[in-house]
């Protein structure tokens, strides 16, 4: 099949053109980057219909002769309908976050995420798992006694005993004790 | 069985709404579902047991060769009655073990009843995918049961532990439940079973689902999670992790040892964990204060034992291990609801604090002692029959020189002394006076709790000398893999199975007896492997892991992202494009001589909407290169395409207006050189790329192309001339059905993005417009503005201006909109309907229908929207896709293909021959989705941030509740 040179560069320059201008932070310029690309997703599709030709309205003849491809312009219907939703939504997206980040006159740049993470936030996300880790780990070691001290009053066993539970307490500073009956 | 699994899913759907109405009453009842399962495996019991087995079978997906095939076999029989008698009893001691105001009952009653119906599943399903399936429900029922307690940190720490540990070892039994029904060339597990698979990849296979059993039987190393999910209620503790859950890895070692116990690697795994499981589960449990973690332990302890003794391979050591799983769960769920009992009897576990007990609940301490007396294997119990029955099928392993029959042999023994001396200790500590305390205050509760574990040890000790009513139950598995030469009885006789049980014993009665000097050596032993704290290291350092590698990914947001997939797309596509080359034929330069001429403009438009920085300029230089395009396809042969592509275009136009009215005029502009460098490089390189794949596509378009049957199919199967439009709601109906689909949930999303707590918000309308719609002379008085000029009756053009302010207002445009609304409403109704033979169709009409509405809207304000359409968007977006998917669903009905249509032709005195199809319905349908986004749009992106700029403007402090209050109005 043959090309039409002018239809491929259009195409690729308005791809580049697309791209180039989504990748900046602003979300209106994406937004204008995503309909560049789309309309030149839009050329690469209509490129494979070949020649131009008469519209696909069927004569009684039912030939096809002359009659340009109609399967791209299928195609082609269904993603205009589609990207004309998705551009609305995208717009939709951008007043909502201007909305409520309150960027005001600063427009629609969202600021970068996880920028200035620290150690000590990852940490936080952690905690409520850990604690609850802990928790078990308590519990278990509340019945697991070194000692096993009964009715005979050894002392030893007793003394055992209490050290061992003071070791059990050390253990549990420091992880939240208050979050057993929340 | 089928039968009884629908029912089990059914009732489970309903249970917790029954909870809620009964309370606690509700587990008896539900209790009849389990127990008539149970009656109803007897009832198959002479036929089973005879060696016939009972196969159920419902194709379920034949693609994939998948159907819901049971089969009840000895093996299964037996876990069947385990699986339904010991749960039918725990339902039932639910009744008095919770109060009726135990929250989340119902859920709780709800699953637990859909746990037993799923254990019936995965010990009947004969499909190894179906069982796999049960398996993974277990995992997550048991996540929930465990989880209980949604307050406390144990239990939710807990439960997920299990959940992970367990699913952990279920993906890596699926990868050997694949690789076997490949080898096998079936997902029966009967077939598998028959086929006599050997080799390497057969071992392997074998060797993954193991790992499977071993996490789900809580065996070294994965058996951890089970003392921790003690935080589970104890009627869970009984069911899931001492008779049901549990038992899944053992049934599955069962199921396989017929055929694979010869496997490379079987004996080593499962013998060599089984007896680090028994050996450290039992010296864990002598030293627990806390009667649960008692036999918490003690159930890791014993199903190490009974993997030994399952994966043993001879017909007899199946024979006691079948036995012994029987007497496992019969005494262990006795125990665990005894300790329930006793916890709300005297308000702890803990057996320092308890003393007399024994005295004060003689009944209990009865139960307690037959349990007791089969855990530790004492005559006459069905636990010593099982023992023995082991002692002989080990000792005459060993003796015929296999060294995993001696490994099995001193494990088991040294692991039973160990049993028997936490046995004893149980006991004691449970129910023992002790001098030193004071005797514990006891609340009877009601003696019905009692029924349950009162039944299981009145089977305990029956079953004992009914010993050959067990062998009977238990002999036809182990036929399976050979004929046996010994029967289970209580008395054989002085064999050396006798000694060694007394030896046990004893030994274990002297561990006891010297306790305090065990402790003490206890103590002595270090914690060299504790899997516990293993488990903790490795999450969390996953965790931290995630957290680095999400920090490092994703950092530089929105921008960052797509450029990498950018870059992905160029690396990978540009390769391919370099290495399969098929070029066109030829190039020309253009088709036509405008065609340059108009890509010219296209791409000057587009580098200008690039370097504009004000909104307004980008979006309309944009809006050239759309309206560019609608030249090509008009130039092209395209009329469908120019003019569905120039409604969207200005729709688009006027949406971008309605929003970005709000936004500052000037955009944020990216000032970093190395930044704008790196955008350029990508920008560039998609553009190389893409234009080779244009050019690669084009030249790999060898074939004669399908357009030459187009006119024919369309005219004589989908009855319209217009090949576009026949396409769109005939031949390739389900593309648009999709589009649609994805429209509706657009309009949606947009939607609930600025409406924030509703989806159908009724639109304020102008006051008394109804009762005067007849007669548009009589305009009320408008509230809203108070200018003397507006007051007073007369004609207005559309009645929603009088709502604006006068210097918003502009009678030029209301009369011009009120003169073309109806027209265009008219015209895109005939487009709809023309756009079967000439261009147009259900998106076309749709959207001129939705462009006069715009204009509805621009002229006069959110109050003339109301007036033109007073129902909801969601209403015209619903019936839209009713249309379509009931054209789809109705051709089904009258015995067609899905979206077949059907032509009724005929004529008309006036029209003439008229032929009418299913897929006008179906057109029609689309033009609804589209005039119900459109409208959704006008409302959110137009009535919604009028609202929103109204409340600002009048110093509204808080924004945000200002547009939820303007969406609840």
């Amino acid at each position: 099949m043959t090309a039409s040179l002018t239809l491929v560069i259009l195409m690729a320059v308005l791809y580049g053109v697309g791209v180039y201008v989504m990748l900046e932070r602003s979300l209106t310029r994406l937004l204008i980057g995503f309909l560049l690309v789309g309309n030149a997703t839009n050329i690469l599709i209509f490129l494979m219909s070949g020649e131009p030709g008469k519209p696909p309205l069927v004569g009684d003849d039912l030939s096809a002769d002359g009659m340009a491809d109609p399967l791209p312009q299928a195609f082609i219907l269904t993603a205009i309908v589609i990207n004309f939703g998705v551009t609305a939504f995208i717009l939709a997206l951008i007043y909502r976050s201007w909305w409520l980040a309150r960027l005001g006159d600063q427009g629609d740049v969202l600021p970068d995420e996880h920028a200035g993470e620290t150690e000590e936030q990852t940490e936080a996300v952690f905690r409520s798992v850990d604690d609850d880790d802990a928790a078990i780990q308590r519990a278990l070691d509340e019945s697991d006694e070194h000692a096993d001290d009964d009715n005979d009053n050894s002392r030893a066993a007793a003394a055992a005993s209490e050290k061992k539970r003071a070791k059990a307490a050390g253990r549990g500073q420091g992880t939240d004790t208050t979050g057993d009956e929340k | 069985m089928i039968v009884f699994l629908t029912v089990f899913f059914v009732a489970s759907l309903l249970i917790p709404a029954l909870g809620k109405r009964w309370g606690t009453r509700v587990f008896p009842v539900i209790a009849l579902v389990p127990a008539a399962a149970f009656v109803y495996t007897l009832t198959l019991g002479p036929s089973v047991l005879a060696g016939g087995a009972v196969v159920e079978e419902l194709p379920w997906i034949p693609m994939l060769d998948l159907s819901l095939l049971f089969r009840m076999d000895a093996l299964a029989w037996v876990l069947s009655l385990v699986v339904t008698g010991v749960g039918a009893l725990v339902l039932l001691y639910c009744r008095r073990y919770f109060t009726d105001t135990e929250p989340g009952l119902g859920r709780f009653a709800a699953t637990l009843f859909a746990f037993a119906g799923t254990m019936f599943g995965l010990v009947t399903a004969d499909d190894i995918m179906m069982m796999f399936i049960f398996w993974e429900i277990t995992s997550v029922l048991s996540y929930l049961l465990i989880g209980h307690y949604t307050g406390r940190r144990e239990s939710r720490g807990a439960a997920l532990q299990a959940l992970l540990v367990t699913t952990l070892g279920g993906l890596v039994m699926l990868i050997g439940v694949v690789m076997i029904s490949v080898q096998a060339g079936s997902s029966s597990l009967s077939v598998i079973l028959d086929s006599g698979l050997s080799g390497p990849a057969t071992t392997a296979a074998v060797l993954l689902m193991l790992v499977g059993a071993l996490s789900k039987s809580a065996l070294v190393p994965f058996h951890f999670w089970l003392p921790a999910a003690m935080a589970a209620p104890t009627p869970v503790s009984a069911y899931l992790h001492a008779a049901a859950m549990v038992k899944a890895g053992i049934y599955l070692v069962a199921r396989l040892a017929p055929e694979f116990s010869d496997v490379p690697g079987w004996h080593a795994v499962l013998v060599g964990f089984g007896a680090w499981t028994m050996l450290l589960g039992a010296w864990r449990s002598l030293r627990q204060y806390d009667l649960k973690l008692v036999l918490a332990y003690g159930t890791v302890s014993q199903l190490g034992f009974l993997t030994i003794v399952m994966s043993y391979g001879t017909p007899e050591s199946a024979q006691a291990g079948l036995a012994l799983l029987l007497a496992h769960a019969l005494y262990k769920a006795t125990l665990f609801l005894v300790v329930g009992i006793i916890d709300h009897d005297t308000g702890t576990r803990d057996w320092r604090q308890l003393s007399g007990l024994g005295k004060r609940a003689p009944v209990l301490a009865t139960i307690s002692a037959i349990a007791v007396a089969s855990m530790a294997g004492l005559p006459p119990t069905l636990g010593f029959v099982a023992k023995e029955s082991v002692f002989a099928s080990l000792i005459e392993g060993a003796a015929a020189g296999d060294p995993a029959g001696w490994v099995a042999l001193v494990g088991v023994t040294l692991g039973s002394v160990l049993t028997v001396a936490y046995s004893v200790r149980f006991f004691w500590g449970a129910f023992a006076t002790r001098k030193r305390h004071v005797r514990c205050e006891v609340h009877h509760g009601p003696q019905s709790i009692l029924l349950a574990p009162g039944v299981l040890a009145v089977l305990t000790l029956v079953l004992g000398f009914a010993a050959p009513v067990v062998d009977h139950m238990v002999t036809p598995y182990a036929e399976t893999i050979g004929q046996t030469h010994e029967h289970l009885a209580l008395w054989h006789g002085f064999t050396p199975a006798l000694g060694l049980s007394a030896l046990v014993i004893a030994v274990g009665l002297l561990l006891f007896r010297w306790r305090a000097g065990v402790a003490r050596a206890q103590d002595r032993v270090p914690d060299t492997f504790d899997a516990a704290r293993g488990y903790w290291k490795i999450i969390t350092g996953i965790d931290r892991f995630a957290a680095k590698v999400t920090i490092f990914a994703q950092r530089g947001g929105l921008p960052q992202y797509v450029g990498t997939i950018l870059s992905v797309f160029v690396l990978s596509v540009g390769a391919a494009a370099c290495l399969g080359r098929v070029w066109p034929d030829s190039f020309r330069a253009w088709d036509y001589p405008v065609q340059p001429v108009i890509a010219i403009i296209m791409i000057v438009a587009a580098l200008g909407a690039a370097r504009a920085r004000r909104r307004m300029a980008a979006v309309l230089l944009v809006g050239v290169t759309g309206f560019g395009l609608v030249a090509l396809f008009a130039f092209h042969g395209a009329p469908d395409l120019a003019l569905t592509q120039a409604l969207v275009e200005t729709i688009t136009l006027v949406v971008f207006i309605l929003v970005m009215r709000r936004l500052p005029a000037r955009m944020y502009a990216e000032r970093e050189p190395g930044k704008k460098v790196r955008r350029a490089i990508i920008a560039s390189s998609v553009a190389v790329v893409t234009g080779a794949v244009g050019l690669i596509a084009l030249g790999a378009r060898q074939h004669a192309p399908i357009t030459a049957e187009m006119p024919r199919l369309a005219y004589e199967g989908g009855h319209g001339r217009n090949i576009v439009n026949v396409m769109l709601v005939d031949i390739r109906a389900w593309d648009t059905m999709g589009e649609i689909a994805v429209l509706v949930v657009v309009a949606t999303g947009i939607a609930s993005l600025l409406f924030v707590r509703t989806r159908n918000v009724d639109l304020k309308r102008v006051p008394g417009a109804r009762r005067s719609r007849l007669d548009r002379r009589a305009v009320p008085p408008d509230p809203h503005v108070s200018d003397a000029a507006n007051r007073g009756p007369r004609q207005a053009w559309l009645i929603g201006g009088r709502t604006l302010t006068v210097s918003n207002r502009s009678l030029l445009i209301e009369v011009v909109v009120r003169l073309l609304f109806h027209p265009a409403i008219v015209v895109s109704i005939y487009l709809l309907f023309a756009g079967h033979n000439e261009p147009g169709g259900g998106f076309a009409g749709g959207l001129l229908a939705g462009l006069a509405l715009v204009f509805r809207y621009l002229a006069a304000g959110k109050y003339e929207l109301a007036e033109a359409v007073p129902i909801g968007p969601g209403k015209v977006l619903g019936t839209g896709l009713i249309l379509a998917v009931g054209t789809a669903a109705g051709a089904l009905v009258f015995g067609g293909e899905a979206l077949q249509s059907a032509y009724f032709s005929t004529e008309l005195p006036v029209l003439g021959y008229v032929s009418f199809g299913t897929s006008t319905i179906f057109d029609v349908g689309v033009y609804l989705v589209v005039v119900g986004l459109i409208l959704d749009i006008l409302r959110s992106l137009g009535a919604q941030i009028d609202t929103d700029q109204d409340n600002n403007d009048v110093g509204s402090s808080d924004e945000f509740t200002g547009s939820t209050k303007g969406a609840a109005r």
